[in-house]
């Protein structure tokens, strides 16, 4: 398998489920063309009927996906952009979220839907929008964003075959900036788990997606001043893993968690929100986040850009701060 | 439970070509209408009485459901339905119990085991498709089964319904223009009953009729008088076969008339002309239906009494039954968020 | 001269081929105008000149594909002084970050290569380094903190019965940090007697009372959880092995002078018994494993939890990766976890992530004991004491030999007697086999 990055874990993941299981087919806006970034290049020359162009309407593409897993197929839908999924917020809330639910299980939705997140990229307002705060506060669907190539494919998998309404984030950043060595490389193959990714004794970092690669950057930097981190790769964002989290708060007392997302009501809080409840006599300073700010979203120019996306200078310095407490 | 067990006679199953429907199938039809109606009836008087939380009901468009239903395949066919349904589940088979079991919210409606509101129907063995309150999700549902169901070669056909209000929403232009692109096997059935809560049509669309957005999507379509049973099963039957032979969807708009208030919380007399209901209240279904087949001499009226009588007997028993069943746990709040296979 | 650079000619694209030099060096440039075409993953399109000028050299030949950001040829720009890196377009304001527009809009930038991160880095663990000296706090005077408690602080303090006053502070303003505390050693290690003995509530009024309540510490309270957690939940079978140690103990009396000359400290059987384990659990990697999550993983690293048993109550610290070691190693490894663990000054890393547990019971004498398996791990084995008995070897003769006990629990869930008395019989007769 050699090097591959994140686009390519994608694709060949879907390339994969496609030959494996003749219930999976793709749906999306430019699907047949291989899609903006490209992710499903080649395919509708391989499973023709089975790779659909979408009217673009994010709306549609998110219920039909609904009926075509409710009648039994394994839907992949790709909404282009993150930042567009809101048009089927109704689908994926009202109606996706709780198909098991409103019907004790009697029926369920076994659908993925993929859309690249988060920015860095010039994308301005509606093309570098983290949008997981708002599905994670969901029960009833996954959020897995995972950070590494041989996580994409592994979790991805896992989201094909699993029988829930799984939202799959994958970092546009990354999609060729990140390269890994598959052959042998760790990977999560359960939807729902956290990996301590790095272990050291003076503080915790909780990330995902570009952000977890910033915070090892950031780490060993620090390592180099002889502060070392502990760094979670959170990979599923709902349900979050409380076990992980706490183990990994546990072991240092000092919590830095960083989303691109602002803020206000990011996954941040929540991840807070656990320590302090269930980790409170372990706690050595007070948790810290590096976000986004509160403001809607992610300004076009790039100065304005740098500005609004946390990296790695402001992680190490948060850190610093917060090892140095 | 159909009129069948009723007869004191065997009945024809042999088509009448007036009406495109066997006098047994006409029997059927009296019976779920009258059955539509009585529950809806008995489940208002438990709603008065403090013994039922809240009813919405499909009073003045039993025709149009049981019409509709009875020209698609039971146990093969698909319904999306929405709320004031009723009439179409009967036919897809649910039974007076069932339906009290529902409205009480009880532990063994199979429709949402107490999760949903009542009317909030679902149950895939019979391939009735879970809905929300949101109303038109499920046109998209029905486009999503269609293509699935198209992609397997499976020659199945999905019948969804909403209200006039509802054809304003996104997601039903959204599923037209799915289910036209594609050719999909499914019927997009309007029930226009003249109101969505206290909205007149004219608030809801420029068109004068629903129907006439299929020109948009360039698709087959009809309004139909969905007062008269007959005329609705003689305008959606053939839709049915057709796209059940690859020949596409259909927007079929049956024009009704929403007889009672929105639901058990509203009142209609704030909004609605009283000379308007009377007016309407002539055309009712029921009464329609059983006029005509017996002026025409189809059945004597003893056997109209007949099924009559079985339907009221089936409700007294139906509800008494359900009021005792046995309400869900507090803690069956939880569980099933996520499914595990 | 002016560099011209290969672009970032579409989405998150690194690299790009030139198909094509419309320019030669010598020739005129206009702005604006091609000098090349390029190809990337996601597009083919011309490059125009920036800059008006000359075409100088040359520097990626055609059908050669390069990463963005490499240079791909020079222009000489007009008007410029030759020496001078001059801008062709309006000067920029002095404070404007260098351009990073290059590409479309949603291009993406090309100001660091890609990232390509090996397993090792992805799967390492940093080993906490010891506590360098910690950069200067980022604020200047700061507040005095040294009265400032963290819940950390106080639960590790009063856990070990350490006097606050007397630790020094090396976060900021002076603060206790967790880590100071567990680095602390009291000055007078006499008044070390605590939790247990201290805190003691009367279970009646008056005097002659029928028994005491004693107030659990939070070690007793841990060890009382973890091992009911364990009884509770893995069905746990239990099984024993008598071994000939006499080789074995043949071969420390033989090492153990010299070993204790260089070390300092004694050479017991512990670390030969717990080669031999890591040995045979390699070909029984289903013992070498944890029970989690509902889930049963079989761990590759091989990290020896050993039982020691302190004032306080048991602890299992782990010796990581002990199938490196090798006896005197493991030896090492053993007496400082223990000489840490009497003196509490485990760290939280030192207990854990254990894959498997030996227990010396024959330290107290034993000669037979039935371990409780170290939940999550899935099986525990026991060194009992070797004694010297009559037995009667294989030609009948009688003869007088170290013989041992090795008892082991396992749970039942993860694996069967199979397995087990495989285990059980491997290590047996590696035992044997030291002379």
């Amino acid at each position: 398998m050699a090097l591959m990055t994140v686009i390519e874990a994608v694709r060949s993941t879907l390339d994969e489920a496609l030959a494996e299981d003749d219930r999976v087919f793709i749906l999306g806006e430019d699907v047949e063309a291989g899609g903006v970034f490209r992710a499903t290049e080649g395919l509708k020359a391989r499973y023709g009927e089975r790779i659909i162009d979408s009217p673009l309407s994010e709306s549609s593409i998110i219920g039909v996906s609904i009926g075509a897993a409710h009648y039994g197929l394994r839907p992949i839908a790709e909404i282009q952009f993150a930042d567009f999924i809101h048009a089927g917020f109704d689908q994926l809330c009202s109606e996706a979220s709780r198909w098991s639910y409103r019907t004790r299980g009697d029926a369920w939705l076994p659908m993925v839907v993929r859309t690249p997140w988060g920015g860095g990229v010039h994308g301005g307002q509606h093309h570098s929008q983290s949008i997981e705060a708002f599905y994670s506060h969901m029960p009833g669907i996954k959020v897995v964003a995972p950070a590494f190539p041989a996580d994409y494919r592994s979790l991805l998998k896992a989201a094909i075959a699993d029988p829930n309404p799984v939202l799959f984030l994958e970092h546009k950043r990354t999609y060729r900036l990140i390269r890994q060595e598959m052959d042998g490389a760790p990977a999560e193959t359960r939807i729902g788990r956290a990996r301590i990714t790095r272990r050291g004794n003076d503080l915790t970092i909780f990330a995902y997606g570009l952000m977890l690669h910033e915070s090892l950057v950031a780490a060993e930097t620090l390592s180099g001043e002889g502060i070392e981190a502990t760094v979670v790769d959170l990979l599923t964002l709902n349900p979050i893993d409380h076990e992980t989290i706490l183990e990994a708060a546990k072991a240092t007392g000092k919590v830095l968690i960083v989303h691109e997302d602002v803020l206000t009501g990011g996954l941040g809080g929540e991840i807070a929100a656990i320590i302090a409840e269930h980790a409170f006599e372990y706690l050595d300073a007070p948790i810290r986040r590096v976000a986004g700010p509160d403001i809607p979203a992610m300004p076009f120019h790039h100065a304005m850009e740098d500005f609004f996306m946390p990296n790695r200078d402001k992680i190490a310095t948060a850190a610093r701060e917060l090892a140095a407490y | 439970m159909t009129a069948t067990r009723t007869s004191r006679r065997a009945r024809s199953q042999e088509t009448i070509d007036e009406y495109l429907l066997s006098e047994q199938q006409l029997a059927d039809m009296y019976y779920y209408m009258l059955l539509a109606r009585r529950l809806n009836e008995r489940m208002l008087a438990l709603n008065r009485q403090g013994r039922a939380p809240f009813v919405i009901a499909g009073a003045g468009q039993e025709a149009a459901q049981v019409g509709a239903a009875m020209a698609l395949k039971r146990g093969t066919d698909y319904l999306a339905p929405y709320y004031r349904d009723l009439g179409m589940m009967l036919v897809f088979g649910m039974t007076a119990r069932e339906a009290m079991l529902n409205l009480l919210a009880k532990r063994d409606d199979w429709n949402s085991y107490g999760r949903q509101m009542p009317s909030h129907w679902g149950s895939p063995d019979r391939k009735i498709v879970t809905q929300s309150s949101v109303v038109t999700t499920q046109f998209v549902h029905a486009a999503g089964i269609a293509l699935a169901a198209k992609m397997k070669k499976d020659p199945i056909v999905v019948l969804t319904c909403c209200g006039e209000g509802s054809t304003s929403r996104g997601d039903f232009h959204e599923a037209l223009n799915w289910a036209a692109i594609h050719q999909l096997p499914v019927i997009f059935f309007v029930q226009n009953n003249g109101y969505a809560i206290s909205e007149r049509n004219e608030k809801a669309m420029p068109v004068k009729h629903v129907a006439d957005r299929k020109r948009a999507y360039d698709m087959q379509g009809a309004v139909c008088d969905g007062m008269d049973g007959i005329a609705v099963y003689q305008t959606v039957r053939p839709a049915v076969d057709q796209a059940r032979n690859g020949g596409g969807p259909h927007l079929i708009e049956a024009k009704c008339y929403r007889l009672w208030a929105h639901s058990s919380d509203d009142d209609d007399s704030r909004y609605r002309p009283k000379k308007e209901l009377e007016e309407w209240a002539k055309k009712d279904p029921i009464k329609l239906f059983r006029d005509r087949v017996e002026s025409d001499g189809i059945f004597p009226r003893e056997e109209l009494d007949e099924i009559e009588a079985r339907v009221e007997e089936e409700i007294r028993e139906a509800a008494q039954w359900a009021l005792m069943q046995p309400d869900p746990a507090p803690e069956d709040a939880l569980g099933f968020v996520y499914k595990e296979l | 001269m002016t560099i011209v650079k290969m672009p970032q000619l579409g989405e998150s694209v690194t690299e790009g081929t030139i198909i094509q030099w419309f320019k030669q060096p010598g020739d005129a440039v206009k702005l604006d105008e091609p000098l090349c075409e390029i190809e990337t993953e996601k597009v083919t399109a011309e490059l125009p000149s920036e800059f008006e000028g000359t075409m100088g050299r040359i520097l990626v030949p055609q059908g050669e594909t390069v990463e963005v950001g490499v240079p791909l040829c020079e222009i000489e720009v007009a008007g410029a002084a030759a020496t001078a890196p001059a801008a062709a377009l309006p000067a920029a304001p002095a404070t404007a970050a260098p351009a990073r527009w290059s590409g479309g809009p949603m291009a993406i930038p090309p100001e660091e290569p890609p990232v390509v991160l090996p397993v090792a880095a992805t799967a390492a663990v940093t080993s906490a380094a010891p506590v360098a000296a910690a950069p200067k706090s980022p604020r200047t005077n700061p507040e005095d903190r040294s009265r400032y408690y963290s819940p950390a602080v106080m639960r590790l303090a009063t856990e070990r019965g350490i006097d606050l006053s007397q630790v020094t502070g090396s976060g900021i303003g002076g603060r206790i940090t967790r880590k100071d505390v567990e680095a602390f050693i009291p000055a007078t290690p006499a008044a070390a007697p605590m939790a247990p003995a201290a805190a003691v509530g009367a279970a009646a009024s008056g005097t002659g009372a029928a028994y005491q309540v004693v107030a659990l510490s939070p070690t007793r309270k841990t060890i009382a959880e973890h091992l009911t957690r364990s009884n509770v939940e893995a069905p746990q079978a239990w099984t024993m092995v008598e071994c000939d140690v006499t080789g074995l103990v043949a071969r420390r009396t033989r090492e153990k002078e010299r070993f204790e000359q260089q070390e300092g400290f004694s050479l017991t059987l512990l670390p030969y018994f717990t080669a031999a384990v890591c040995e045979t659990l390699r070909d029984y990697p289903m013992l070498n494993a944890r029970w989690e999550g509902g889930e049963l993983r079989h761990y590759t690293a091989l990290n020896v939890a050993i039982a020691v048993a302190t004032e306080t109550g048991l602890v299992t610290p782990v010796v990581r990766d002990a199938g490196d070691l090798s006896v005197f190693g493991l030896a090492k490894r053993f007496d400082d976890l223990t000489r840490r663990a009497h003196a509490r000054k485990l760290r939280i890393e030192d207990i854990d992530g254990g894959t498997f547990t030996v227990n010396n019971t024959g330290s107290f004498g034993s000669i037979a004991s039935k371990p409780i398996v170290n939940v999550p791990q899935v099986a525990i084995v026991t060194m009992e004491r070797a004694v010297k008995r009559p037995v009667v070897m294989a030609n009948d003769a009688i003869a007088v030999r170290s013989m041992m006990n090795v008892c082991l629990s396992f749970d039942h869930r993860a694996l069967d007697g199979f397995e087990a008395g495989g285990f059980l019989a491997a290590l047996k007769r590696r035992l044997e086999a030291i002379e």
